[in-house]
């Protein structure tokens, strides 16, 4: 057990670190200082090396060089073992809970020397959950448990093994704005409690909310470290992208008359007969991009797979431009003009192990200019993956590089340039800046708007709330399977997204 | 990657179990007090002009064996049945042909599309039940094995020839033999006619797998089934015609034998030919040549090794010992060679990156 160090002391002190992998420098220079007793942000784009520096503060890498002190006192961490002994914990983006456990069960899991399994782990669970205010019934099967309160039972795992120093690596993404909130309270108390709190994000607006301090890291090394009083987001976001800051924003619509698809009734059930969709109805027109928000696992994966035709439908119809396309195959749909940018790039949009201008085949396999007839056309696919690399600047040596070997933003930078070619009508996007950098982000964004101008209808999947207000037409909400509300993204406010997204005042 | 790397890259792994499987066969040797020295000159020396032509032959039955593995192993179907396949399609092209029913050369290409269809219709059975049952084709095609050796075995006894103590299918008559090809004049044995049926199969199998829209569907199935069916494949038709297509393959597999030499099919007929066939379709990374090398490295090691009783007095099972050594050691090495391949890649594109970034500034 570490004693408690008083606020004002320093926590956790990093300098010079630096982490090399083959051809990748991931962090090198970093100089971080954290007071104990204050929450401490640490904020960059995806791929600035923030995973990485966590996972060595954490004991699951080791660094090249530079040094780790930990409350005064210079440590070496072999794993996350030597990390948990002095007194750090981690709170992963991914719950890492056996649903069909109890609170206790998954909270004693690994550690059951520390209290047993019985009564003396019941009365210590429930005075953690009492003193920071968690409301945990450690008897409750996960399974019953919202996305927030697992998440405070997996704060409550690293509390449980005595840390005081707790990581926590993007703990908002999986919340809705009311959750955000409560989480914060719960963060601020841990705080006043004397914690050590990093707070891993790049959702701006919130670390100005919750943190003491802030240090910005690009390109693997720490560019600056600022008080949240002193800045703003915006000011933030550019130190982040050390450049201006793309935002998305609506310009004069682009909505015409001619609806490209309209969805009726749509309903899919699963396995068992329980319904995932019901009672889905909505036009997209040419030129129009539809978002459509909600918790993740209210039925966006059905609804896109529903659309592409992945899944069957038990009831209701799916017409393209007049024509009914409910019993098509993908091919089919494809062939017809339905692009897609699967949630899952790696996997459902690429072949990591073949190379880019295979590709560039794939969900095109039966169009020019990869195929003549039953051939292969290799000429015409290799031809247009270069046109797809120059037109995206998808950074790559060639067409002949593995998808694997590319970084995620150009991997999707790829699918987008895919996508985009052969001129669809309609365009399935799920979460397509998802785990990409604000630089590939703007790129992605701007393509979109254009190819809407252009008349592409577009279903925008995103949990990306500034995403969907600012690229959207309309704003359709789903949750539990059903669309519950209709916004326009001109006028709404995250908040009242957020509500209608956990059926908080529906009347419904 | 220049051509040379990715050559050099994809020699490395069985180059690499090559030599593992022959350490491991010299230890096992060193241990039972045998004679390295004698089983290391016997197996390196060339062989002569009559070994030569066995090796093609043996070469060309293993290549159409590896191949018919080989379809399936490039969607992740898992065929093990090809032994199995290949007994029934013999059966069926052997009572076939020795009825005769068609003259001379007409007799043999009726045969042929006979085994072809046998083995087809015996791996679809598996290829349908894991369609509309879900059962993995492991299981069935193993299951499948063990009813086809029974199963021609009772066709066999109801049906073939009794001549002394062994069994078999009616003679082809000699006019629809497929002669041999004289490659050394100073060799009694000739290579099988219908050993370029290796060849046809194995440049049809390059050509569908790399040129045609219906191989680029089945190596992205194999690579990543949820991308192939987002991309618009039928993985269940794809499961059923390669499997169809798997099993037509393993129908030819007998047939160089059964129409060069054996000319009728019984009891005596060459088994294990199918699991061979998967060991040098791993050997070869499921690749039109590289299984062609792996068939020659079989064939070349099991007929070396048949002079190891009478050259070195050792047992020719060690052969088979170090063939399943060969076996296990590609597994691995491929593994690490595609990930020493992967970090060659990373590194290059975190090269170009920096290039274009210093060209930039």
């Amino acid at each position: 057990m570490t004693s408690a160090v008083a606020a004002g002391e320093t926590a956790i002190e990093l300098t010079g670190i630096g982490k090399r992998f083959p051809g990748v420098i991931a962090n090198h220079d970093i100089d971080i200082t954290i007071q104990a007793g204050t929450i401490h942000a640490l904020v960059g784009e995806n791929g600035a090396g923030k995973s990485t520096l966590m996972k060595i503060l954490y004991g699951v890498q080791k660094p090249d060089d530079g040094t780790i002190k930990v409350n005064g006192a210079e440590v070496s961490f072999a794993t996350p073992s030597d990390a948990i002994a002095h007194g750090l914990g981690m709170v992963f983006q991914h719950f890492m809970l056996a649903d069909n456990l109890t609170v206790l069960e998954n909270v004693v899991l690994g550690a059951e020397s520390l209290h047993g399994i019985g009564d003396d782990a019941r009365a210590e669970i429930t005075r953690i959950s009492e003193v920071y205010g968690f409301g945990l019934d450690p008897d409750e099967l996960v399974e019953s448990l919202g996305v927030g309160e697992r998440q405070r039972v997996e704060i409550l795992k690293v509390l449980f093994r005595g840390a005081r120093i707790i990581i926590l690596d993007e703990p908002t993404a999986v919340l809705v704005p009311h959750e955000v909130d409560a989480l914060f309270e719960n963060l601020r108390r841990l705080r006043d409690q004397g914690h050590t709190l990093i707070f891993i994000s790049h959702k701006l607006d919130e670390v100005l909310a919750i943190a003491d301090h802030i240090t910005v890291i690009r390109r693997g090394t720490t560019v600056a470290s600022v008080l949240p009083s002193e800045t703003t987001s915006r000011g933030l976001a550019e130190l982040m992208v050390g450049s201006e800051l793309p935002s998305p924003s609506t310009e004069e619509s682009t909505v015409t008359e001619t609806v490209l698809l309209a969805v009726r009734d749509l309903e899919v059930t699963d396995e068992d007969g329980r319904q995932e969709l019901a009672e889905i109805s909505f036009d997209i027109h040419a030129g129009e991009i539809v978002g459509i928000a909600g918790v993740e696992g209210n039925g966006q994966t059905e609804l896109v797979e529903a659309i592409i035709g992945m899944r069957h439908l038990s009831r209701g119809t799916v017409t393209m431009s007049g024509t009914d396309i409910t019993h098509w195959t993908t091919r089919q749909r494809r062939e017809s003009g339905i692009g897609y940018i699967p949630e899952d790039r790696h996997r459902h949009g690429l072949l990591l192990d073949s190379p880019l201008w295979e590709n560039r085949i794939l969900g095109h396999q039966s169009r020019p200019p990869s195929v003549v007839g039953p051939w292969l056309n290799l000429r015409g696919a290799r031809a247009d993956a270069e046109r797809i690399i120059a037109e995206y600047d998808v950074r790559t040596p060639g067409v002949g590089t593995n998808a694997r070997a590319l970084s995620g933003g150009n991997q999707q930078k790829f699918i987008v340039g895919r996508e985009m070619s052969g001129d669809p009508k309609i365009l399935v996007a799920s979460h397509p800046t998802r785990g990409v950098d604000v630089g590939a982000q703007a790129q992605i964004w701007s393509h979109i708007k254009a190819a809407r101008k252009d008349g592409l209808a577009v279903l925008l999947i995103s949990a990306d709330l500034d995403e969907l207000i600012g690229l959207s037409d309309s704003i359709r909400v789903l949750l539990r399977g059903r669309l519950v509300g209709r916004f326009d993204p001109q006028s709404v406010t995250p908040q009242e997204l957020g509500s209608a997204m956990t059926g908080a005042g529906d009347d419904r | 990657m220049n051509v040379l790397r990715r050559v050099l890259l994809g020699l490395a792994a069985p180059v690499l179990a090559l030599i593992v499987a022959g350490l491991f066969t010299t230890l096992l040797l060193l241990l039972t007090g045998d004679d390295v020295g004698g089983f290391w000159d016997t197996m390196l020396s060339w062989p002569k002009n009559r070994n030569l032509v066995n090796i093609l032959n043996s070469a060309s039955v293993l290549y159409l064996s590896g191949v018919a593995a080989a379809i399936g192993f490039r969607m992740n179907l898992f065929n093990i049945g090809v032994e199995g396949q290949y007994k029934v399609a013999m059966f069926a092209a052997a009572v076939f042909a020795g009825q005769a029913w068609l003259p001379g050369k007409l007799n043999v290409i009726a045969a042929v599309l006979v085994a072809m269809i046998a083995g087809a219709i015996w791996a679809g059975i598996a290829g349908i039940l894991r369609t509309t049952r879900g059962v993995s084709e492991v299981i069935s095609t193993i299951m499948l094995n063990a009813i086809a050796g029974p199963l021609v075995g009772y066709f066999l006894a109801k049906w073939g020839q009794s001549t002394g103590n062994s069994t078999q299918t009616k003679p082809i008559p000699e006019e629809s033999w497929v002669g041999g090809i004289t490659i050394f004049s100073d060799s009694v044995t000739k290579l099988y006619g219908l050993s370029l049926l290796a060849v046809v199969v194995g440049v049809l199998f390059w050509l569908v797998l790399n040129r045609t829209r219906f191989g680029f569907d089945l190596r992205a199935t194999g690579s990543s089934e949820s991308a192939a069916i987002a991309s618009g494949v039928n993985t269940k038709r794809m499961i059923v015609i390669s499997m169809l297509l798997s099993g037509a393959v393993a129908g030819l597999v007998g047939l160089p034998v059964l129409f060069g030499n054996s000319h009728n099919y019984g009891a005596s007929f060459q088994a294990g030919l199918g699991f061979a066939g998967i060991a040098v379709a791993l050997l070869g990374r499921n690749n039109p040549v590289g299984i062609a090398f792996g068939a020659l490295i079989f064939a070349f090691l099991t007929e070396q090794g048949n002079l190891l009783n009478i050259m070195a007095g050792i047992s020719p099972d060690i052969v088979a010992v170090t063939q399943g050594v060969i076996v296990i050691a590609v597994v691995i090495a491929y593994e690490v060679v595609r990930r020493a391949r992967t970090r060659i890649e990373q590194a290059a594109v975190a090269d170009a990156l920096a290039a274009e970034k210093g060209a930039a500034a």
